[in-house]
């Protein structure tokens, strides 16, 4: 029996979390994490969780109170957003290549300057390579979901590395929305008792983190954190299928919408696959073959799944809510067109730049994002590889 | 580099599962200036090994005996420390 309940990300987020009941949370806030906080910190003070709640001087010391309390034995979790996540940029790496299994909320919002509150990706995108599992979620339902699904992900014993879930600031984290949530006891259940690895408190066997670890022993090491992140879309797949068992709702690497006999299809991230999907639905009503991919897992990124669901298709765009300056594109133009590049019979791949700091998304902007890839598949010449859209020249 | 194990045969993460083998790795190669006593001076007062940050000075029945130059990393506190100057570093070339 599950209880539906109008939420926003943020709510649904430390919903999540309550039921978890997580042994540590450290966290700062910071907006629009804010309210996720807020709201774990009222149930931590109306004693609806056993959770050890940290309330530390900055992000970069909620990180390492997290890589402290998961190395002692904890089931730990925290959330961010913006130059917080960026504060805790060195202890992220630690956090992933000590293999403690974290789980952590992330709400999307823009990195200064100039200072910006909104929604884009460039805080998450620019930790992509940390060494975490990154889940984008859409609404407020799968923010509530991916929170249940990333402590299990993360604490499998073929992977042990942290996850992050995003989703984006203010259009998810502050939009209410119809969300469904399942019991205590069933999130409990299913999340299980946190079997620690090596836990600093276990007396009898005392063990050693964090030594040096020069060129004799550190590339074996790190090597070990590739094997485990090449175990992962494995482990988010099986997760992904016993939570739809539980709840009625499939996750997979990525989902897709009007694929089946697409020309022309935009992949894209986190609430934008909304609109998105909503567009694709009136074209289709024109008899227009598109289709849509929305990322799922960004990392691992779902290669093979991506290929496979492309096939047949002529162009694809890739909207990125986030630039890579200097780049040729952003991140996720790049893994797009370097998944397909091996493939002999691909589609052509353009990126659309798009919503940073918050600039709005509609329909229309995406209509015109079809109606351009289509014009690039009847001509088969790309005027511009890579555009930015919606905003004032 | 052949005789050391690969990343399938070490734990996680770079930890070390053993408590106390800091010994088993010699740091005494770090050094570019050693310790030398002078016996004569010497009281065995042992503020030397109070202040050893690297246990390398071992006494033995409330005497000093020797210094450990497999760790000792050569800071020169002890011959800093010493109220006798008893203790003078000496370069190791």
């Amino acid at each position: 029996m599950q209880r539906s309940m109008p939420l926003n990300g943020d709510d649904s987020a430390a919903y999540a979390m309550r039921q978890i009941d997580p042994d540590v949370v450290a966290a700062y806030p910071i907006t629009p994490q804010t309210e996720l906080m807020q709201n774990f910190a009222q149930f931590h003070a109306d004693g609806d969780v056993r959770t050890e709640l940290i309330t530390v001087e900055s992000e970069h010391s909620a990180m390492s109170a997290c890589v402290g309390a998961s190395a002692a034995g904890g089931r730990v979790m925290t959330a961010t957003s913006s130059q917080g996540l960026a504060l805790m940029w060195e202890i992220l790496y630690i956090a992933a290549s000590y293999r403690l299994p974290i789980a952590m909320n992330v709400i999307n919002r823009a990195l200064s300057g100039p200072i910006n509150i909104h929604c884009d990706h460039s805080d998450s995108m620019g930790s992509r390579d940390t060494g975490w599992l990154q889940i984008y979620g859409e609404n407020p339902q799968e923010a509530y979901d991916n929170t249940i699904q990333a402590v299990r992900i993360a604490e499998h014993m073929d992977l042990r590395l942290p996850v992050m879930c995003m989703q984006d600031g203010f259009i998810t984290s502050h939009a209410v929305e119809r969300v469904d949530m399942l019991e205590d006891e069933v999130v409990q259940e299913f999340v299980g008792e946190f079997e620690p690895q090596y836990p600093l408190l276990d007396l009898e066997n005392p063990v050693t983190y964090g030594p040096l670890d020069l060129y004799d022993y550190f590339f074996e090491h790190k090597m070990q954190q590739i094997d485990a992140m090449s175990r992962a879309e494995k482990v988010v797949r099986e997760i992904g299928k016993e939570y739809e068992k539980i709840s009625g709702r499939s996750y997979q690497m990525l989902e897709t919408f009007g694929m089946e006999d697409a020309e022309t299809a935009v992949i894209v991230l986190s609430s934008t696959a909304g609109t998105t999907r909503s567009t694709v639905k009136d074209l289709r009503e024109q008899g227009k073959k598109v289709g849509m991919v929305k990322i799922r897992c960004f990392r691992p990124f779902p290669t093979d799944e991506l290929i496979d669901v492309l096939k047949g298709v002529k162009v694809v765009g890739t909207l990125d809510r986030s630039d890579g300056l200097g780049a040729y594109g952003a991140p996720l133009f790049n893994e797009t067109r370097n998944t397909l590049y091996d493939e002999d019979e691909k589609p052509d791949v353009v990126d659309y730049v798009f919503g940073l700091g918050g600039r709005d998304i509609g329909k229309r902007e995406i209509t015109d994002v079809y109606s351009q890839l289509e014009k690039i598949a009847s001509t088969g010449e790309v005027e511009r590889r890579i555009s930015y859209l919606g905003v004032r020249e | 580099m052949s005789e050391k194990p690969g990343w399938k045969h070490i734990p996680p993460a770079g930890l070390i599962l053993e408590a106390g083998n800091a010994e088993d790795y010699k740091t005494g190669d770090w050094r570019t200036e050693r310790p030398v006593i002078d016996r004569e001076k010497c009281t065995n007062c042992l503020i030397c090994w109070i202040n050893c940050p690297d246990l390398s000075i071992i006494v033995e029945n409330g005497e000093f005996k020797e210094f450990d130059l497999d760790h000792c990393k050569g800071c020169g506190i002890c011959a800093t420390v010493c109220p006798r100057k008893a203790i003078h570093m000496e370069s190791e070339r």
